[in-house]
């Protein structure tokens, strides 16, 4: 199966420092890819690279297995790759359905459409089987941690996306909360879309995703099936780069 | 996780009692809204009106419309650049410098009053374009830009009115604003279409609702906003057409104020803007967080500059409103306390100052209490001092609500 999303060679420097080196990174409809790494070891600035944020130095862009160009925000977006960052830019003085929509309003001429977008955001969490919030016309500034996060999730995949990007969902939440997002970030992948996580948590990690891409000072140390290596191999690869025949030999890839 | 409610698709409505409990506790969490504006009305009037029964009188009653028009006006226009948590401590003395242009239009000039009263709309729009574009591109902090606008506008009153005389103003069309009123059959039409309209569509809005099973208000809840809207209304207009000339004979007085209906125009347009427009929804996504709609794709940049256009656009039709009431321009025109009684409207009405949260209603209650207090002063024959002093403490004591319902509001997590 084609990766939906596929980079390959990828090098990214900021004036003298060079960030990304020859980095390869695939993504499959359906599944979840963690993508681990300490910091400073270049997993942002791979995100950015993909959401457009930072243009690439040099390598290739696949989507759909086609080389693409992406130069802008707005360009990985209409390919369908959304990515909830970590602050989640949600609006507290807005309500759900507010916030979903926001800078996409449906319109009926001038007017804006609440009761269609009130339906759409609607069956959208159903969709996600969300039963946390009492009602969607709730200020997003009533919400716990892990609601908002599950309304950010949700404006990411209410415009039909294909590639979600999630920059550490878990980091503040509680133990039940995060359960509650770990198990909707799941319930995406099922539906078939393409998951990439980012996490410093091993067990949230080994408890959702399908892959582990482990990034290593800024090459991709290895890119494994979460089911052929154990907790204490990715930490190793994410430590030092290397663990017995996986990841980098003398700092470069095999 | 799994002691879950699940969204509220229901298919009956909520019941009054639903709303009411809802609303109940909105205000207990701290989401005051318009309560303090409209309890300060009535604390206001019934003082005044056991001190000085003058006040209760029916032309004291169309003074207070005609006196806070002009406040009440900039106040609108200021709740929009309020919204995005910034400040236009210029609208006074902009509203000043468009009265000026209106007045040399037609009393110097000798033009008509349409091209005079677009004259002096454009100068406000010329004036909050260069306002915003300064604050958004260049990044200096709303309040020194407004600070010096402030006083260059000062200055320029005074220019172009050249150094204080004053101009009279003769046209019947801008005097009739603030000093003449609609027949009274008119007011009642217009208040009937009014309540009509409003019906209609509270109607038509549950309807629709209902067909595409989505809550909806119930019919009792409509009928009773409406049943309380025609209340005031009626009142309102059965006052204003009482005779208030103590010589009915010689000259008529009776009638809705001209400016009444311009202002309800003025609420009803810019609310609808606010509410019902993507363009008022992105204000209060700026308002509330402005990086999220950087990031949604909104021009944030564009978003203040309009704000501010909106802002000294709202300053021109105040200042037309002052001119016509003064029937003449002078330096002071717009000037000492106009903008600190427009800025104390929006507060006291219930627009935060931090941004995110403010209706142009607010503005108009708030406008209300201004008016009734610079009247009811008046009339107990307290100097200036004190009524600035009285309404310096209002406008502290309205910032104090905002900022402890604020608090309340972040601890209960509403907002």
């Amino acid at each position: 199966m084609t990766p939906v999303l596929e980079l390959r060679g990828i090098d990214k420097s900021f004036g003298p420092v060079q960030v990304l080196h020859d980095v390869d990174f695939s993504v499959h409809l359906g599944e979840v890819t963690a993508l681990v790494g300490d910091n400073g070891a270049g997993k942002s600035t791979l995100v950015k690279c993909v959401g457009g944020i930072y243009p690439i130095d040099s390598g290739d862009y696949l989507f759909d297995g086609k080389a693409v160009q992406v130069h802008s925000p707005r360009d990985a977006g209409a390919l369908g790759i959304e990515i909830v960052y970590q602050d989640l830019a949600l609006c507290d003085n807005l309500d759900i359905v507010q916030n979903m929509f926001l800078g996409r309003e449906q319109k009926r001429g001038l007017v804006l459409d609440e009761d269609t977008m009130e339906e759409m955001a609607a069956r959208t969490l159903e969709s996600l089987s969300v039963r946390t919030v009492k009602s969607i016309r709730q200020l997003v500034a009533s919400l716990s941690g892990g609601q908002r996060q599950t309304v950010a999730i949700a404006k990411a995949v209410l415009w039909n996306g294909k590639v979600v990007i999630l920059d550490e969902p878990t980091a503040a939440l509680g133990v039940a909360q995060t359960a509650q997002v770990l198990e909707l970030v799941r319930r995406l992948a099922d539906q078939g879309l393409a998951v990439v996580l980012i996490s410093h948590n091993m067990n949230d990690v080994f408890a959702v995703s399908d892959r582990i891409a482990t990034l290593y000072l800024g090459r991709m140390a290895a890119q494994v099936k979460t089911s052929d290596v154990t907790h204490a191999q990715v930490v190793e690869l994410i430590t030092s780069g290397r663990s017995g025949d996986l990841g980098l030999t003398n700092g470069v890839t095999v | 996780m799994t002691a879950t409610i699940s969204p509220k698709r229901t298919h009956e409505s909520p019941s009054i009692r639903t709303n009411v409990r809802g609303y109940a506790e909105r205000v207990r969490g701290g989401d005051m809204g318009a309560l303090p504006a409209v309890f300060g009305i009535v604390v206001l009037c019934t003082i005044f009106a056991i001190l000085r029964p003058a006040f209760l009188t029916n032309g004291n009653f169309a003074n207070l419309f005609t006196q806070g028009a002009a406040v009440t006006v900039i106040a609108m226009g200021l709740v929009f650049v309020l919204l995005l948590g910034e400040i236009d401590l210029s609208a006074g003395f902009a509203s000043g410098v468009c009265a000026a242009v209106l007045a040399i239009m037609l009393s110097n000039q000798g033009l008509p009053w349409y091209v005079a009263v677009g004259a002096a709309i454009l100068t406000g729009v010329v004036i909050g374009t260069t306002l915003g574009s300064i604050v958004a591109k260049l990044g200096i902090p709303s309040f020194v830009v407004t600070l010096a606008a402030f006083l260059a506008f000062q200055g320029l009153v005074l220019l172009l009115v050249q150094g204080g005389t004053i101009i009279a103003i003769r046209d019947e069309t801008i005097l009739a604003i603030a000093n003449k009123n609609l027949p009274p059959v008119l007011g009642w039409i217009l208040l009937a279409v009014g309540v009509a309209a409003y019906a209609g569509l509270q109607l038509l809005r549950a309807r629709k609702r209902a067909a595409r099973s989505l809550t909806f208000d119930p019919i009792s809840l409509i009928a009773i906003r409406v049943a309380a809207l025609a209340l005031l209304g009626g009142l309102a207009v059965y006052f204003l057409n009482l005779e208030r000339s103590r010589n009915a004979a010689v000259v008529s007085l009776a009638g809705v104020p001209i400016v009444v209906p311009i202002i309800v125009v003025l609420l009803v347009v810019l609310t609808f803007v606010l509410r019902r427009t993507a363009f008022g929804r992105h204000l209060y996504a700026v308002g509330g967080n402005a990086e999220a709609a950087r990031r949604a794709g909104i021009n944030v940049d564009r978003m203040k500059i309009s704000a501010f256009v909106i802002c000294s656009s709202m300053a021109a039709v105040g200042g037309i409103m002052a001119a016509s009431r003064a029937s003449s321009v002078d330096p002071n025109t717009g000037g000492s306390n106009v903008l600190l009684y427009a800025v104390g409207a929006a507060v006291i009405g219930g627009t935060s100052l931090f941004g995110g949260k403010g209706r142009v209603l607010d503005a108009v209650l708030g406008g209300a209490v201004v008016a009734i207090i610079e009247n009811g002063m008046g009339l107990m024959g307290y100097s200036a001092g004190i009524k600035f002093m009285v309404t310096g403490s209002v406008l502290l004591l309205a910032a104090m609500v905002d900022a402890l319902s604020r608090k309340r509001a972040a601890a209960t997590g509403l907002r």
